[in-house]
């Protein structure tokens, strides 16, 4: 690990100035210490914000549900009001990670995870993620467990999150502050395919702080669950996975919002197999026929190519799971 | 109280509880004493060393070390640590407290798993630095005056290990499992109990020593 300077922010004022200045904010620290460790990451000063007052839970006039991006994810996955609300949010955290980082990492630290790819977190390899221009030893390489969705030439790592699975489900945004003030920014909008500028990972500006995920109001009643599939029941990523989320009032689905992980780069929604489902009483057979389109627009690699088949399935068996077997 | 160096603290040296060991040439006493050394070794100059930093304002920032008052198994200390000091570092090589194990390194395995102001956490990922203030309890805190803690007798009882390299972590992720109440089934304590693993694979005593332990809680 380098050295680096260690500071504690006093205040959301006192932060951003630090980071205005080239400090890098220090949550959770159970992604960025880890990285440090392996010199992936090399900051030279560190701004301890975990601190900071954005631990809270909050339900806002309008009825936005309103997480602290300081809140650990223990604190969420446990919090009744979101339990309450959105189940498919607490099932995709307690699905994560284990119960010792999850008492430490944060919300916002959550979303600003790395890949697990393992050439991103082997300084040896080549990464065009880490260093832009070398190279990506995916594509020939060891990627089983790479995306099949919204890949480039340049990388085809996903993004690990399960929460920022949920997320994008339920239209989130990401309240961001900085030096300009606060700004909302649609989760699906926060995070970025790698396009020819993989190692752009978010729409965060220099200096800027996730303060809030704001989840927006819902008609109700909403059903929602997270399916996630990976090689071992528990303690790893996921291969795939699926948030579902479905309003159904009078026998009939008026909202579907799905979005799946484990496939894509970012967070990969499912407007096609949302399409099939509005408007259509829940069945079966329709779940099959919606969840047929999951895997629309994958570029398998010859290592991943089961993950095309294996999320049609996760997303069947979550719609059943969800929606319920007829 | 004044800010020392570990390599100037005698007490960091010292084993934590030389009462409870066998005798003075025994395997936990070598083992304790000279890793406590080789900290001080390792500690000492990495800590006097100025790091290279090439921004402005770091380079007017003191040397990346810093001066930490926290509390571990009711013993407080005050320490002056490199800013990389994990936790487990700390324990292990400043405190002279080899419980919590160095398994990966990286969050992945629950050897070093220890609690923090009553929360599991993995110390090794756990920078030291952010611990002002913090209580800190290993698995050398959990007896009282000579008796096992209910957990520990609970995985002597189940013949919960083998080769007990991961015992201390799974003793001390098992007490906040029990603590946080998840302990409703067989399954659940597999689920909470899934941050730590067991190459022995003595994975269902682990769980019979959990339920044990929180019949009695």
């Amino acid at each position: 690990m380098h050295s680096f300077v260690y500071t504690r922010a006093s205040g959301l004022r006192q932060a951003l100035d630090a980071a205005r200045r080239g400090g890098r904010y220090l949550a959770g620290g159970t992604t960025l210490v880890d990285l440090m460790r392996e010199t992936v990451e090399r900051p030279a000063v560190l701004v301890d914000i975990a601190g900071l007052p954005l631990r809270d839970v909050t339900l806002t006039a309008d009825g936005t549900l309103r997480i602290g991006a300081l809140a650990r994810m223990a604190e969420a996955a446990a919090h009744p009001g979101i339990r309450a609300a959105h189940p498919v949010v607490c099932e995709a955290l307690e699905l994560s990670a284990s119960p010792q980082l999850r008492t430490v990492a944060t919300i916002g630290g959550n979303l600003m995870q790395r890949t697990r790819c393992p050439y991103f977190r082997d300084v040896t390899a080549a990464c065009n993620k880490r260093e832009p221009g070398s190279g990506c030893p995916a594509r020939e390489g060891v990627h089983r467990t790479h995306a099949i969705l919204g890949t480039s030439r340049q990388c085809v790592a996903t993004h690990p999150s399960d929460l920022a699975v949920a997320l994008a489900a339920l239209d989130a945004d990401v309240r961001v502050l900085g030096p300009g003030g606060e700004r909302a920014v649609p989760l699906t909008a926060f995070l970025l395919p790698p396009g020819d500028t993989p190692h752009r990972e978010h729409a965060l500006g220099p200096g800027e702080l996730i303060t809030a995920v704001d989840i927006p109001p819902h008609p109700r009643p909403l059903r929602s669950g997270y399916l996630k599939v990976r090689d071992r029941r528990s303690l790893e990523f996921a291969l795939t996975s699926a948030a579902v989320a479905l309003h159904i009032r009078g026998g009939v689905i008026r909202e579907a919002k799905l979005a799946a992980g484990g496939v894509g780069t970012v967070p990969w929604r499912l407007p096609a197999v949302e399409r099939r489902l509005i408007g259509e009483r829940p069945s079966n057979r329709l779940w099959s026929q919606a969840a047929a389109r999951a895997a629309d627009g994958a570029r398998p690699l010859p290592g991943n190519r089961f993950k095309t088949e294996l999320l049609k399935r996760t997303v069947e068996r979550q719609l059943r799971v969800v929606g319920g077997g007829r | 109280m004044p800010c020392e160096r570990p390599s100037t603290d005698s007490a960091s040296v010292r084993p934590n509880r030389p009462e409870a060991l066998s005798g003075p040439a025994s395997r936990r006493v070598f083992l304790a004493a000279t890793s406590a050394v080789g900290g001080v070794l390792a500690a000492g100059p990495a800590a006097a060393e100025a790091a290279p930093l090439n921004m402005e304002w770091a380079a007017s920032a003191p040397e990346p070390s810093t001066c930490v008052t926290l509390t571990v198994n009711g013993e407080r200390h005050t320490l002056t640590m490199d800013n990389r000091t994990s936790l487990l570092d700390l324990l292990r090589e400043h405190l002279g407290l080899t419980g919590a194990k160095k398994g990966c390194d990286a969050g992945a395995c629950g050897a070093c798993t220890v609690l923090v102001d009553g929360r599991r956490v993995v110390s090794c990922l756990m920078l030291a630095v952010r611990l002002e203030g913090a209580e800190i309890t290993t698995v050398e805190g959990l007896e009282r005056g000579g008796r096992l803690h209910p957990l520990q007798q609970a995985f002597i009882d189940q013949d919960a290990f083998q080769c007990g390299f991961c015992t201390p972590g799974q003793i001390m992720s098992a007490l906040g499992c029990v603590q946080e109440a998840h302990t409703g089934c067989a399954e659940e304590i597999r689920e909470w109990m899934s941050g730590n693993l067991c190459r022995c694979g003595c994975y269902p005593n682990i769980v019979r020593a959990v339920e044990q332990a929180a019949r009695g809680w």
